[in-house]
């Protein structure tokens, strides 16, 4: 399974994080810590994977960000390197060529994504179309509700006038 | 009415939203101005998290699960808020506060309780997105509560029309399970049906992805649905699914041969066919793991390895090289026939690549190629940057060690090739070669002429006594040549060496060393001088009557001779002891020690003052033996020489290594209490401790373990033993702070189990030298040694010498896991046997039953009961279960025969457990 999910900025700045193992805030720094040290440092055109405390980090990066997984070491690396792939995909579809600041200010989304490709740290979805399927859904649900708020606080507005 | 909704409003109206915020933080410099405006937004956003327009209270959430995951800001004090918004009607706010859920709740946080009503009513919500807003947050942050009282909600949705639902239900099970063993007999039947039914790809992978990790845990509970996976496995054209079916009967197949024998077929039908690399890589590994027995599947898979280490794509270049150590324990011909690949991926540029090919290299070494291997790896290191160099020369040291040297034939080759290492301007294992030297030179007399050669080849070199890494090297030079100083040809040159000036540049601790090393230098030499053909005669012809027939006994004979010739014969070496070459040494001593009779370091000046004492007694008597010219006759009269005799006596006992069980086999004398005064000791000495440990130098240091969990244990440990084991750790102890008086041979690697930090291997030196060490061992401890070959005595002691073999615990709960499963498996299929006897599953299910019914009462009371119940039950489960295993097949009739009634009862309580 996936322990955890990193995306690291060329410069070291984290841009997303999620964790399926328990991990505490201060193992959870100096983890992020340890690997942008670790995998910023290697250069371009080695290989995608990093050995680390017995297990293994799969990294790939993508422009400016690097997407790292880290998994048991009987695990499959080239399966982890697709999933990063499918999950990339899926974001530079919905974004429309994704970049860096797209992940920034949209980060909740980003998480919405991979929550809808991993869950418990396992693939749940390999095909891109569902899952664009569904985000759309639930955004047109968030909408939904925004416009419902904008609403009920207009009328709000308007009664404490 | 504007008093009260004032503040809430004029927050809401002029609320930094999360795009403000992000870009306010991008404005700020990293430092001290960004953290000043994150903290002031974090005051922001305690304030309006508190306000009662739920937007509000979902931006300020927002905003605060942004600064949580990614300036790992804490966000434990917005729980309750977070828990609040999961509840509110409106979808956006709904999923804003699972997001903060699921990223920040952490077990330990009494609001969880106060999620679970909402959970339950999110799982049965008839939006699928909202009970996959809940599913996902409990996939994360699932706790034993949790898992108990929704395991019912789960279970439902296990048979969702909906897949996305279906499927997200099922991945949870994973941790419902771990954390709630229990649900095993609730779940688990519905989970086979998942894997049955294969109309969606998507809920089957899912499926096999839970059991890929249960049965990675304890596979043997699983091998009943053997059948189903082998469906699977040739059905399934979905790699996501082949790839963990076939991790799956790489766990089987280790416990069931006939298994092996059906599928490996297929394993290499999927790996000759696809195109996927994934899969075929998969293939490979599971053959090479656990399907080694079948020659013509493990031929296969070393032809695709060769295929990916020939490959431009680095990934698969690294991949084919973790086959290759896969293969080498069984198939070391793999290894071979792809030596070239492995040793050209010595110069890669990727440093992973490197480290993998180091690692087959080192499975490859045995004790016929140890020598070439060396050759190759030293050049390799010479080539290398240093951190490569010195992994290189690592894993060399460490595979030579292995079981005490089990692999060396040649000690002058391997002596003369640690000093060779100490010469390569990157190393930086001093401390293991130094060691090693030590080591090697108590345990192998018939190395010890070459041991001393050697070690004067270093000591003699004044350009290495200016690099700080070889400094723990020459101390190991330095002592050996003192220890064995009589194999040397020229002790002369060797007390020039070991006090020629640019010793000043060692430290102190290995100063000392050198300091000592000139005492036994000079007794040894006033020895030869003033009684010669005497102690150091019979000390070596009884020498040569032990170990008869060595390579050392012709330098050694060559002493004898001349010690014993009075004629002329053999000049050189005779002038060695004449007077002259006497006074020279005396003045060189008294010189060159006198200004260090007032260093500030004790062990210098303790030592040095001991040396020029003898020194000046000697060098008062002989001057005055000068004038008399009487030397011949006098000599054995005088002063010098009876101490020289008692001196002589004592430093010419052999030092050995120590077994670590010698103090445990004193008896502890009667009425004797080793703790009393002494436990005090330790708290009070507990922080001069550490630094005292590291001046002292002989000694390996020991490392303390790194984990609270092993030092509790070591604690535990100590506390529990008896007398003569807590006298061990003492003396360990007391080992540890003043190391330099002990023995070298010591050596902390060897401990037996009484002090644990000391023997673990693993926390010798790094990780990959451990892997290094690992994979190697299950090859070269098969090999059998060649017995036709001389090889030296190697001193060995007893097997407490040995590294005592780490006992894997297995996880409580995977034993619990795997016990229901076994429980409910075995049950239904009322084919195998089943252990539980049958009035105990009646009051199991009973209890279970009551759980689900609890539900509409009032819960917690009722609960926390049946929880204990529920444990009791387990555990009694679990002791039956061992000592039925362990009573072995003797019962297997009775068994039989209460399986049936079992599943009679079961039968009729089952149709409860599933609705």
């Amino acid at each position: 399974m996936i322990h955890f999910v990193l995306l690291i900025s060329r410069q070291g700045k984290v841009r997303l994080t999620k964790w399926y193992s328990p991990y505490s805030q201060k193992e959870r720094s100096k983890v992020i810590r340890e690997l942008s040290g670790m995998i910023l440092s290697r250069g371009p055109k080695l290989c995608n994977f990093v050995e680390w405390r017995g297990f293994k980090v799969v990294y790939k990066r993508y422009a400016s960000l690097y997407f790292c997984m880290c998994i048991n070491q009987e695990d499959n690396e080239l399966e982890v390197l697709e999933i990063i792939h499918h999950y990339v995909e899926i974001l530079d579809r919905y974004f429309g060529s994704v970049c860096e600041l797209d992940l920034i200010f949209n980060f909740h989304k980003a998480y919405y994504i991979l929550d809808e490709v991993l869950i418990a740290g396992e693939l749940q979805e390999s095909s891109k179309k569902t899952v664009a399927r569904l985000v759309a859904t639930q955004d047109s649900l968030v909408e939904a509700a925004k416009e419902e708020a904008n609403s009920i606080s207009n009328i709000i507005a308007q009664a404490t006038k | 009415m504007s008093g009260g909704g004032g503040p809430s409003l004029m927050d809401s109206l002029f609320q930094r939203t999360l795009d403000d915020l992000i870009k306010g933080i991008r404005l700020h410099l990293p430092g001290a101005a960004q953290s000043s405006f994150i903290s002031k937004s974090l005051d922001e956003i305690r304030r309006e998290i508190k306000s009662t327009d739920s937007q509000t209270k979902s931006t300020a959430l927002q905003k605060l699960t942004y600064l949580h995951s990614l300036h790992g800001i804490d966000m434990s004090w917005a729980a309750f808020h977070a828990v609040e918004l999961t509840s509110s009607p409106s979808f956006l706010h709904k999923k804003t506060g699972y997001l903060a859920a699921s990223l920040s709740f952490r077990p330990s946080m009494d609001v969880l309780l106060l999620l679970t009503n909402q959970l339950r009513k999110d799982l049965s919500s008839t939006n699928q997105h909202e009970a996959s807003l809940a599913l996902e947050c409990l996939s994360v942050i699932c706790t034993p509560d949790f898992a108990r009282d929704l395991t019912p909600d789960i279970f439902t949705l296990l048979s969702s029309g909906k897949n996305s639902i279906r499927k997200k239900a099922i991945a949870c099970l994973l941790m419902v399970f771990s954390q709630y063993p229990d649900a095993v007999r609730v779940c688990f039947k519905r989970l086979v049906d998942n894997l049955e039914s294969a109309d969606n790809v998507q809920t089957l992978a899912a499926t096999v992805g839970v059991f890929c990790e249960l049965a990675s845990k304890e596979p043997r509970s699983y091998i009943p649905l053997a059948p189903e996976f082998y469906r699977i496995l040739v059905d399934s054209r979905n790699n996501w699914v082949l790839i963990k079916v076939l991790k799956i009967f790489a766990h089987l197949a280790k416990l069931e041969p006939r298994l092996a024998k059906k599928v490996v077929e297929l394993i290499c039908d999927h790996m000759k066919q696809s195109e996927a690399k994934s899969l075929v890589f998969e293939c490979v590994r599971t053959i090479v793991s656990s399907f080694y027995e079948y020659e013509f599947a493990v031929k296969l898979a070393v032809v695709k390895i060769r295929e990916f280490l020939l490959d431009s794509d680095l990934n698969l270049r690294y991949l084919g090289l973790q086959g290759l150590l896969l293969v080498a324990p069984n198939h070391l011909w793999a290894v071979l026939e792809n030596k070239e690949v492995v040793i050209k991926s010595l110069s890669d540029v990727d440093r992973n690549i490197k480290l993998e090919a180091l690692r087959l290299v080192m499975s490859m070494v045995s004790d016929d190629n140890v020598v070439e291997i060396c050759r190759v790896l030293i050049g390799y290191a010479l080539k290398s940057d240093p951190e490569f160099c010195n992994e290189i020369l690592r894993s060399m040291l460490s595979t030579c060690y292995r079981n005490v040297y089990e692999i060396i034939i040649d000690f002058d080759w391997y002596v003369s090739l640690l000093a060779e290492m100490a010469r390569i301007p990157h190393c930086q294992n001093g401390e293991e070669i130094e060691f090693q030297l030590i080591d090697i030179g108590m345990r192998v007399k018939a190395v010890r002429p070459e041991l001393v050669r050697v070690g004067r080849g270093l000591l003699i070199d004044p350009a290495l006594l200016g690099s700080p890494f070889i400094h723990r090297i020459l101390s190991a030079a330095a002592w050996v040549s003192g220890e064995y100083v009589k194999f040397s040809r020229n002790p002369f040159e060797i007390m020039e060496a070991l006090l020629q000036p640019r010793t000043n540049l060692l430290p102190p601790s290995i100063r000392s060393v050198y300091i000592h090393s000139t005492f036994k230098v000079l007794s040894f030499f006033l020895h030869s001088f003033l009684l010669p053909g005497k102690g150091v005669n019979s000390s070596l012809s009884n020498f040569v009557d032990i170990e008869p027939g060595f390579t050392y006994s012709e330098s050694e004979q060559e002493f004898t001779e001349i010690d014993h010739a009075t004629s002329s014969s053999g000049l050189n070496k005779r002038d060695t002891f004449t007077q002259e070459a006497v006074v020279n040494m005396l003045t060189l001593v008294i010189t060159s020690l006198t200004p260090l009779a007032e260093s500030h370091d004790v062990e210098i000046q303790e030592r040095v003052r001991n040396v020029l004492g003898l020194a000046q007694l000697a060098q008062q008597e002989i001057s005055c033996n000068h004038d008399q010219k009487e030397k011949m006759v006098d000599k054995v009269d005088l002063k010098t020489s009876i101490i020289i005799r008692l001196i002589n006596d004592a430093l010419s006992e052999d030092f050995g290594p120590v077994s670590f069980s010698a103090q445990e086999r004193v008896p502890v004398p009667n009425g004797l209490v080793l703790e009393e005064n002494l436990s005090k000791l330790d708290s009070l000495c507990a922080d001069v401790q550490l630094s005292i440990s590291e001046s002292f130098s002989l000694v390996k240091p020991i490392l303390l373990p790194t984990d609270g969990d092993s030092i509790s244990n070591q604690q535990n440990e100590e506390e529990s033993e008896t007398s003569p084991a807590e006298s061990m750790s003492l003396l360990a102890e007391h080992r540890k702070r003043h190391g330099l008086f002990y023995l070298p041979s010591d050596h902390n690697k060897n401990a037996s189990s009484s002090f644990p930090p000391a023997n673990d291997p693993n926390q010798r030196d790094n990780d990959v030298e451990d892997l290094v060490k690992l994979t190697e061992e299950s090859l070269v401890l098969k090999r059998k040694p060649s017995s036709s070959r001389p090889r030296p005595v190697v001193v060995k002691l007893d097997e407490g010498e040995r590294l005592p073999i780490t006992v894997k615990k297995t996880d409580e709960n995977d034993d619990l896991i795997s016990g229901a499963v076994r429980d409910v498996l075995l049950g239904n299929e009322a084919s195998l046997r089943s252990s539980n006897p049958s009035g105990r599953r009646k009051g199991e299910s009973h209890s279970k039953d009551k759980v689900e019914n609890s539900e509409t009462g009032n819960l917690s009371k009722r609960r926390s009961k049946h929880r204990n119940h529920g444990k009791n039950v387990e555990d009694k489960e679990e002791n039956s279960e061992k000592s039925k295993k362990k009573s072995g097949g003797r019962h297997k009739a009775r068994r039989r025969a209460d399986g049936g009634i079992d599943v009679a009862v079961q039968k009729q309580v089952i149709p409860d457990f599933l609705l």
